[in-house]
């Protein structure tokens, strides 16, 4: 079992209120991801549940027990961290026995685990090295090794994946993926890049500024943004935004929509603009349009296109996908 | 050109080199030369270089009028006891002031480093006078602690400043590994501190091996190490300074030849943050 329930937690550092007080609820096995900018407060909120600092309020409970005083070690957690944080001067088996061995276990089930986990992670060939002589993404493996062989509540990961390059970054999601299907643990997970929130969660926390700002599926999080904030940081290119006149047409302060719900037309559309830098990806070509009275948007539009810098189009959103917000920057219904 | 000019400064740099290295060693060899001269060539104007009778029988002399390896014994287990103390106290000292600092531990850092620039000889009395009542006059645990005491402020900087490069999120990583704090500075992070440990044990030995201050000051005969034997050869019974380099030459022999075996280690230890 490994619910986790945050209650008022908050944490200040000097006078810095880094987290205010917030309620969470994790359900045991879940995949949430915590996402947000720099500084938002997401690895703060990680390194509370992880006990590697204390709450300056509120209580966080694991399975209903209240271990806001308990230390990291007696918390059943076991964390994954993004530079990695393996012991240098021991082979990856010594590495991964870690962990069982400050429990007390006896050496036959240690090199059991540790074999059963080499064998998940395809390390087994890598047991007698030391970390430095693997690569980046055999470093991760080692540490997401040590951090299975306990059988933790949960495992908690700190942007594990942010010193790996693009392609072995985009294998590890699958793999941390597939590693959550078979054993069905809750798993927390901070990120700053939302594609990996999108991809990986059941469920997404947005963070800003200490504050959650919204907490749902990642479709959810797509489709009805809370506010302003959440709707520009989730997507990727991330929504289009329009106040004025436009916005005033929808009985709204400020109108997003989202690259994919434009429509683009030689004439005769709502909106008239030129085109600027288009991004060719293959499957998709993401053209930057400069529309008359609103600014430059971002238009999802075929791979084929056949534009060119400086040409004259015409845009059109979708009525129904458009997202209204009023002078604050909350979403309207 | 540029080449030309490269090379140029690459000879000046050697030549440079090793005229300050040979001033520096010239006193040592000059010690050890005179070991080697009756006490008659030892003070011979103009001084004599290479070109003497070489003779053992100062070696000799100092062996028969003092004994050499109670001396010396009594040194390693001064300098090696003090280091060895020292460590272990200023370990769990390093510790905390690097990976739990409070808003003190720098005014702390300093004001430990503040008693080194007091002059030794200002608490010489009061010392004298504690040792005098705890009866640790001319006693080799008296003066492991003193010594100890002495160089605790420069082991706990430099292990201070080794553990400060251990990435933080590696004890972190202990913690959430089930270690308890004992285990963490056993298994994690003493191993991981090995070559600052290790130059800050071979410096400590070379200061507590080479301290004569409180060595001459708190001894008489039973726990004189080899400075006091190299002092007994000095003033009251005039010059003897064939006799005198002798002594020397036996007494810095030991840790010299710990020194030359130990030098990549210790480079090593003393740019531990910058090379890593």
């Amino acid at each position: 079992m490994g619910g986790i329930t945050l209650s008022q937690v908050s944490k200040r550092f000097g006078t810095t209120e880094v987290i205010r007080p917030l309620d969470l609820e994790i359900n045991d096995g879940e995949f949430v991801v915590f996402v947000g900018p720099s500084g938002c407060g997401k690895s703060t909120l990680l390194r509370l549940i992880a006990g590697l600092e204390d709450v300056s309020g509120g209580a966080i409970l694991i399975d209903g027990n209240d271990v806001s005083n308990t230390p990291p070690a007696k918390r059943g957690l076991a964390m994954v961290f993004q530079s990695y944080a393996l012991y240098p001067h021991m082979s990856v088996r010594k590495n991964i026995a870690f962990p069982l061995k400050m429990a007390g276990m006896n050496k036959a089930e240690i090199a059991k685990r540790v074999d059963h986990a080499a064998h998940i992670l395809s390390l087994t060939d890598y047991l007698d090295r030391r970390p430095g002589q693997l690569s980046g993404g055999q470093r991760q493996r080692v540490a997401i090794g040590r951090s299975i062989v306990r059988e933790p509540q949960a495992f908690l990961f700190d942007e594990p994946l942010s010193n790996l390059d693009a392609a072995l970054r985009g294998n590890m999601r699958l793999e941390i993926s597939e590693l959550h299907q078979n054993l069905k643990t809750t798993m927390i997970y901070v990120t700053h890049d939302q594609v990996e929130a999108m991809t990986m969660a059941y469920k997404i926390v947005v963070l800003q500024n200490g504050v959650i700002e919204q907490v749902g599926t990642p479709l959810e999080l797509y489709r009805n943004p809370a506010n302003l904030f959440v709707a520009g940081f989730i997507g990727s290119p991330s929504m289009n935004f329009a106040t004025g006149l436009a916005a005033e047409k929808y009985d709204a302060t400020t109108i997003g929509f989202r690259p994919e719900h434009l429509k683009l037309f030689a004439e005769g559309g709502d909106w008239h603009g030129t085109v600027g830098v288009s991004e060719r990806l293959g499957s998709d070509t993401f053209l930057h349009v400069n529309i008359d009275g609103i600014g430059q948007v971002t238009v999802r539009s075929d791979g084929d296109i056949d534009i060119r810098y400086g040409d004259t189009v015409s845009v059109t959103p979708d009525p129904a996908r458009i997202h209204r917000f009023d002078a604050s920057g909350v979403a309207l219904q | 050109m540029a080449r030309a000019v490269t090379q140029q400064r690459k000879i000046i740099n050697t030549v440079l080199a090793w005229v300050i290295g040979l001033l520096i060693f010239f006193p040592i060899l000059w010690t050890f030369l005179t070991s080697f001269k009756t006490e008659a060539t030892a003070i011979a104007d103009p001084p004599v270089f290479l070109f003497f009778d070489w003779t053992l029988e100062n070696y000799t002399e100092v062996q028969n009028r003092s004994d050499y390896l109670k001396h010396f014994t009594n040194s390693v287990i001064i300098a090696v006891g003090s280091t060895i103390l020292g460590v272990l106290i200023a370990i769990p000292a390093a510790w905390s002031m690097a990976f739990v600092p409070s808003k003190r531990t720098k005014d702390i850092l300093l004001w430990m480093l503040s008693t080194k620039m007091l002059p030794a000889v200002g608490v010489l009395y009061p010392i004298y006078l504690i040792f005098i009542e705890l009866r640790l006059l001319d006693s080799k645990i008296g003066l492991t602690i003193i010594l100890m005491l002495i160089n605790l402020p420069i082991i706990v900087w430099m292990l201070y400043t080794y553990f400060k490069e251990i990435p933080n999120e590696i004890l972190e990583a202990a913690r959430m590994d089930g270690a308890t704090l004992k285990s963490e500075i056993f298994y994690v992070l003493t191993p991981m501190a090995v070559p600052g440990i290790a130059s800050t044990v071979l410096l400590n030995v070379i200061l507590a091996w080479n301290e004569a201050f409180w060595t001459l000051n708190l001894t008489a005969a039973k726990a004189a190490p080899l400075t006091a034997f190299i002092a007994s050869y000095s003033s009251p019974e005039g010059l003897f300074y064939a006799k005198l380099s002798a002594a020397s030459t036996m007494a810095i022999a030991p840790i010299l030849i710990m020194g030359w075996f130990s030098q990549k280690q210790l480079v090593r230890g003393l740019t531990f943050g910058a090379v890593k």
